[in-house]
């Protein structure tokens, strides 16, 4: 076992600054939402609104950093078997102490599972997130791109839901982080510091 | 006399008057009136005037258009026809669920009318000196029309109520004359402060407390502030008054008016404002909701709010009540408001009040004479259309007048009803509705069934005055919040308020899923672990 630098300077930035982001904009989210009253209306929307900037100019960094590293590649998916492994070993498998079906390395550091969740991620839940967003923060400028007849309803609830995905995925990403390293807080550790065992 | 003079000539008098006005500026321009002219120096204002059409007489002998173009106007004619929906609108016409209608009642409601003399019907709308210049120019504060005199004031100190302590006193005329100016908010609030019969009575953010406000009651005439009089924005052009709840400018989408752009209304918000009239935050959402939402709505927060009360409701049904002996009955509240009188009815009174909020396109309807009703349900006096999908209308605050009025349960529609007389079909003497009811509508040559019963009615009044600080308009959280101001405002998706039930029960099933499921998870995994270790041992 060798130990190495799994997750870079840039990875574990991206990683807590957008985490820090998503939970912020989760918290004002349901409070526009109108699930509870906390900073109030308009302090959560300005907070969202920022937020939501911010998060876009990190997504562009990070776009910008995996295709020029080539990192990409790490959220390509795997074959259907290896994935199906992944989900025997956390349905059965993990309960009665089964080996774990995948042996990660720096170029493939995520198992499959991780892999094929991380895609949806990037590639289904934060684009209607982001782009049910945008048209809600510039509803008032739909005529110009010919979508005036857009239900804000729909668009609301668009976000909405994608927001509760998001937040469903927050749910067990923490858990499965904190909870399936073979050291006790491993996983936390590595992205904390970078260091990983391969 | 007005001579023709060559171009130099009048070059010449212009250089000269630019001099003297230099020097005048200079020396007392504290004391310089805004006016060309001193009426006290007038030889036509000298005299003795008996009456107001004198004064008027006199008036137009300088003013020759002036009464010509009063003629045209809603305040002289009481009537105009709405250029949207054909109505035929206006005090001559209309039926209010206040006082009721002037059919019959002449003389008590033209009191507020800018003429002398409409007692009848015959009154003689041509006629040039029948317009009252002083009602609207007096500065002098002691030229009032007397209650019951059809437009003229008291020409002898007389009492009014009839009998009682309280003297009208004569006006001097020629005092009053050489003393006219331009209107203020103490002589356009004569009337439009005290409509419904007595201050603040009808509607709400208009009344008494607004003759001298502080701008914290209206940030606009506040003499502490910008000291605005009506005409700075209810500018008018040739005597013709801009503005209207006839024909309300629910949205101003020409923005400043500026020479070349001016749609000769200066009486809406964007006429000064703008469309995009906030500074820019984080979000732009203020000057955003200008094209959904009045300015109205959120900066007046309240109304009826400096210290008079305004009228809510008004059940003429309970009128006619008398004490056992035959005297009339007067109750008033803790604060000395009236909330029964015999003649009227029982009242309530609000201050400090919220709108309610509705939809509004501007094209408000007056329900008509031959227009059928449903008894059985509540009866506008007015509707207006407008809804979130109208690029019209917007959302606007208003007062609701409610009560209960006469109506004629044969024909099922609304009707008028003669008040005031020293006849016996005056209700104020006989107190027969019935009788009222077929005074009036005969009258008017409307159809009358003989049997009236009474119907509830509510009475909207667009918001537009009592216009706060911006510090204390409305936040975005008074509207964008389950239970607040516009939670029953139908039609559209409203952030905050609004939410769907399965999107809600299916994302909060999801969330909770995901965590039961991890839960479950996690603790099987404990369990098996120990097992499994006791095992090992």
């Amino acid at each position: 076992m060798t130990r190495a630098i799994f997750f870079t300077r840039f990875e574990r930035f991206w990683h807590w600054s957008q985490s820090l982001l998503i939970i912020l904009m989760l918290i004002t989210g349901f409070e526009i939402h109108g699930t509870y009253e906390l900073l109030g209306f308009e302090t959560a929307i300005n907070v969202h609104t920022i937020a939501a900037w911010v998060l876009i100019g990190l997504w562009l960094l990070a776009l910008f950093w995996h295709t020029t590293t080539g990192e990409w590649r790490q959220y390509v998916p795997a074959d259907a078997d290896s994935m199906l492994a992944m989900v025997r070993y956390y349905s059965v498998g993990i309960f009665f102490g089964a080996a774990h079906p995948f042996h990660r390395r720096r170029a493939e550091k995520h198992n499959p599972l991780q892999r094929m969740a991380y895609l949806m991620l990037t590639m289904i839940i934060s684009p209607v997130i982001w782009l049910s967003g945008l048209l809600y923060l510039f509803y008032q400028k739909w005529s110009v791109i010919g979508l005036q007849g857009l239900p804000l309803e729909l668009v609301a609830l668009t976000h909405t839901l994608a927001a509760f995905a998001m937040l469903a995925f927050l749910v067990a990403h923490v858990y499965l982080a904190i909870s399936t390293s073979e050291k006790p807080f491993g996983h936390l550790k590595e992205m904390l510091w970078g260091y990983g065992d391969e | 006399m007005y001579l023709p003079m060559s171009v130099s000539a009048r070059l010449l008098v212009f250089a000269a008057g630019m001099v003297v006005f230099s020097l005048c500026q200079a020396v007392t321009d504290s004391e310089l009136s805004g006016s060309t002219a001193d009426h006290t120096k007038f030889d036509e204002l000298k005299q003795v005037f008996k009456t107001g059409p004198e004064v008027t007489e006199a008036c137009l002998s300088c003013h020759t258009e002036a009464a010509k173009q009063l003629h045209q106007t809603k305040h002289w004619k009481w009537r105009l026809k709405h250029p949207d929906t054909g109505e035929i609108l206006g005090k001559r016409d209309v039926i209010n669920s206040f006082c009721g209608s002037i059919e019959t009642n002449y003389a008590r409601c033209t009191s507020c009318h800018i003429g002398y003399g409409w007692k009848d019907k015959s009154f003689d709308f041509t006629s040039e000196t029948n317009v009252d210049c002083l009602v609207c120019h007096d500065t002098t504060g002691s030229y009032k029309k007397f209650p019951t005199g059809a437009g003229h004031p008291p020409y002898e100190d007389k009492p009014f109520p009839p009998k009682s302590k309280k003297i009208w006193k004569a006006p001097d005329l020629a005092h009053v004359a050489q003393n006219v100016g331009k209107t203020s908010r103490q002589t356009c609030g004569a009337c439009h402060f005290y409509g419904g019969g007595g201050d603040g009575v009808k509607h709400g953010d208009l009344d008494s407390s607004m003759t001298d406000p502080k701008k914290s009651l209206d940030v606009h005439l506040g003499t502490d502030g910008l000291n605005f009089t009506c005409s700075t924005c209810h500018r008018t052009d040739g005597h013709d008054v801009a503005g209207s709840r006839y024909t309300t400018v629910a949205k101003d989408t020409h923005g400043i008016d500026v020479p070349g752009r001016d749609d000769k209304n200066r009486a809406t918000c964007e006429s000064c404002h703008g469309n995009r009239p906030h500074d820019a935050d984080v979000n732009d959402k203020n000057n955003d909701h200008t094209d959904k939402v009045a300015c109205a709505t959120c900066h007046i927060p309240t109304y009826a709010k400096g210290g008079k009360p305004t009228k809510t409701w008004w059940d003429w049904s309970t009128a006619g009540r008398k004490t056992a002996d035959g005297k009339h009955i007067k109750t008033k509240d803790e604060q000395g408001y009236v909330t029964y009188v015999t003649k009227k009815g029982s009242f309530e009174w609000g201050e400090n009040l919220i709108p309610e909020y509705a939809w509004y396109a501007g094209n408000i309807r007056y329900t008509q004479l031959d227009e059928k009703i449903d008894p059985s349900s509540i009866v506008g006096i007015n509707s207006f259309e407008g809804s979130y999908s109208d690029s019209d209308a917007r959302i606007w605050p208003f007062k609701v007048m409610r009560g209960r009025q006469a109506y004629d349960k044969g024909n099922n529609t609304l009707v008028m009803s003669h008040l005031f007389g020293k006849d016996d079909a005056a209700y104020w003497k006989s107190f027969d509705w019935n009788k009222a009811i077929k005074a009036a509508m005969a009258s008017r040559g409307a159809d009358y069934s003989g049997e009236y019963g009474f119907v509830e009615t509510t009475y909207h009044w667009p918001l537009a005055h009592m216009v706060a600080p911006k510090e204390q308009a409305l936040g975005c959280g008074d509207c964008h919040s389950r239970d607040g101001r516009l939670q029953n405002l139908p039609g559209f998706y409203m952030p905050g308020r609004d939410s769907n039930y399965w999107v809600d029960l299916i994302g909060w099933l999801a969330v909770l899923g995901t965590l039961g499921g991890v839960t479950l998870h996690g603790l099987g995994r404990i369990f098996f672990n120990r097992k499994r270790r006791d095992g090992d041992d």
